[in-house]
């Protein structure tokens, strides 16, 4: 190891904090969805308790998911990326530790309320008032390290990555404030500001684009720096990106009306809704293929690189569920889809697809660098995890395919004399196998990250034993 | 006026702003600029691996603390 002290210097504590506690709340999380997955097959695993039954486990599953392990990810790859593009320091240490303790905070609080029924019953938008307040505060705290980080860079131009994970601050912001606006009655009950179908707008146009700035734009910021660092070539068509952000932030923000289709949302509303969404295929397929195209030349290397795969893999899912979106969003079709499993299992090759598998690779990529390793611990392990991952989330996907598309015919068969074939609880007989099915798929997935919490253990572990190898050494020289 | 003339000028100028960014985007002019850009992620790998200790902290311990 050389020991010339050089700028720039970074700060990697942070990164650290995040990174591993992104593998802690995946555990937590994943373990809470492939609990109520197994629910839905033994019912009785429910335990007779209010706090451990499925309507309060479910929003702890996903807002641990997507807040807890998603957002860690987030915090740990921006900070890093940010300061890696632009060759500063991360501005405001002491803002950014606060950060971290205040994100931490607000999922124990999460963690505590959800399962005693605490909620304000908003998809994705739970907690209540007081957890609300924490989250715009850590959330602004956000947003000016990240950007007085910028302010301080070397070069001129800002790499499209960080517009990807700036456009995701910014507008989480904009989206958690007016959403969550409520008159609170006590500490743990509060109405929400809007009444109606303009509240069920209000909650979509947040819902929708949680999932596209939360749980897309900042996803993107991490495939634009992490395929091209991975696959150690620039970006497929830096142009291309340019028009990729603009249209990818230009479009998402209209498509939340097509979880409102054929409800009290006026007529127009749902088809401007349904048109965006068709539109918004354009963007997200510029995007993916701007990413695949990265390895143009070095395809070769997927057959070593296991991290590069996680990355390309992720990308697949990251085109055919949005392909599938769209499609869905189609009125004609979601009359079929919409409340059956084809949704969970839509979301599901989104989140376990893309954003769980892109993380992962992001995070086997940046762990080693932060811990002063030259790579993982191990890479076998790399490889037996991207296995697991990928053949859960197939499992997964098409048992809720397969479940979906039975409920919705089932739902629909009329008699000749107009009366329903089947009765609800028949097409929650025919779901069994699929549940069934499901929860195999989670465990699969869950246990690939089991092997990631020992392989990033022992990456952790041996970078501080390095460490003191190398003190030894220099004082054996000295 | 209406609001709905409003409204058609938004979506006009929504699509001439694109346009724009594409021209902007594509022109030759900016070719080799967005090139340098694309090569940001890179620029940092010599300088950076001398500057941090074999833990990942920072070599410049009062600059991070």
């Amino acid at each position: 190891m050389s020991t010339a002290t050089l700028q720039p210097t970074y700060n990697y504590k942070v990164v650290r904090q995040f990174a591993i506690m992104a593998v802690v709340w995946a555990i937590v999380g994943m373990a809470m969805g492939l609990f109520i997955a197994t629910q839905m097959v033994f019912p009785e695993l429910n335990l007779d308790l209010p706090w451990t039954s499925f309507g309060r486990l479910r929003p702890l599953h996903t807002n641990a998911v997507i807040f807890a392990f998603g957002g860690c990810v987030l915090f740990a790859t921006s900070y890093y990326v940010v300061q890696r593009t632009c060759q500063a320091t991360l501005a405001l240490p002491g803002l950014a530790a606060f950060t971290f303790w205040g994100w931490q905070l607000v999922i124990v609080l999460a963690a505590i309320t959800l399962p005693l029924g605490i909620t304000s019953s908003k998809e994705y938008a739970e907690l209540e008032w007081p957890i609300d307040i924490l989250i715009a505060v850590v959330w602004v705290a956000y947003a000016i390290v990240f950007f007085a980080t910028i302010m301080k860079r070397k070069a001129k131009h800002i790499y499209v990555a960080n517009w990807f994970f700036g456009a995701f601050i910014i507008t989480v912001a904009v989206l958690h404030i007016v959403n969550s606006a409520a008159l609170p009655v006590t500490m743990t009950k509060s109405y929400s500001a809007y009444a109606g179908a303009m509240d069920a707008m209000i909650q979509w146009w947040y819902g929708h684009n949680a999932v596209g700035f939360f749980l897309t734009a900042g996803f993107l910021g991490m495939m634009y720096y992490f395929v091209p660092k991975q696959a150690e070539r620039p970006v497929y068509s830096y142009r291309l990106s340019i028009v990729h952000f603009w249209a990818l932030v230009s479009l998402y923000i209209w498509a939340g009306p097509h979880h409102l289709h054929y409800t009290a949302l006026p007529d127009w509303a749902q088809s401007l809704g349904m048109v965006m969404s068709l539109v918004l295929l354009a963007p997200s397929w510029g995007g993916m293929i701007n990413g695949i195209m990265t390895l143009s030349g070095a395809w070769h290397k997927l057959r070593t690189d296991p991290i590069l795969r996680f990355l390309v893999v992720s990308l697949s899912f990251y085109g055919m569920s949005t392909f599938e979106g769209p499609m869905m969003a189609i009125k004609t079709v979601n009359a079929l889809s919409h409340y059956t499993d084809w949704t969970i299992g839509h979301v599901h090759s989104g989140a376990l697809g893309w954003v769980a598998m892109v993380s992962f690779g992001s995070l086997y990529h940046l762990i080693p660098k932060v811990c002063g390793r030259e790579q993982m611990y191990s890479v076998g392990l790399i490889n037996a995890h991207f296995w697991l991952a990928t053949i859960g989330t197939v499992l997964y996907v098409v048992a809720m395919w397969v479940n979906g598309i039975t409920q919705g015919l089932m739902w629909r068969a009329v008699n000749n004399d107009g009366t329903l074939t089947y009765s609800f609880v028949e097409s929650v007989t025919a779901s069994e196998f699929g549940y069934a099915v499901r929860a195999i798929g989670g465990a699969f997935f869950l246990l690939g990250v089991f092997l990631m919490a020992y392989n990033v253990y022992r990456t952790v572990k041996s970078g501080n034993e390095k460490e003191g190898e190398v003190q030894a050494s220099s004082a054996q020289t000295a | 006026m209406d609001i709905n003339d409003i409204r058609g000028l938004a979506t006009l100028f929504a699509l001439i702003a694109f346009v724009m960014i594409g021209y902007w985007a594509y022109s030759g002019r900016n070719k080799q600029k967005f090139e340098d850009a694309a090569s940001l992620p890179f620029a940092d790998d010599a300088a950076h691996k001398q500057s941090q200790n074999s833990d990942g902290t920072d070599k410049n311990e009062g600059v991070i603390k």
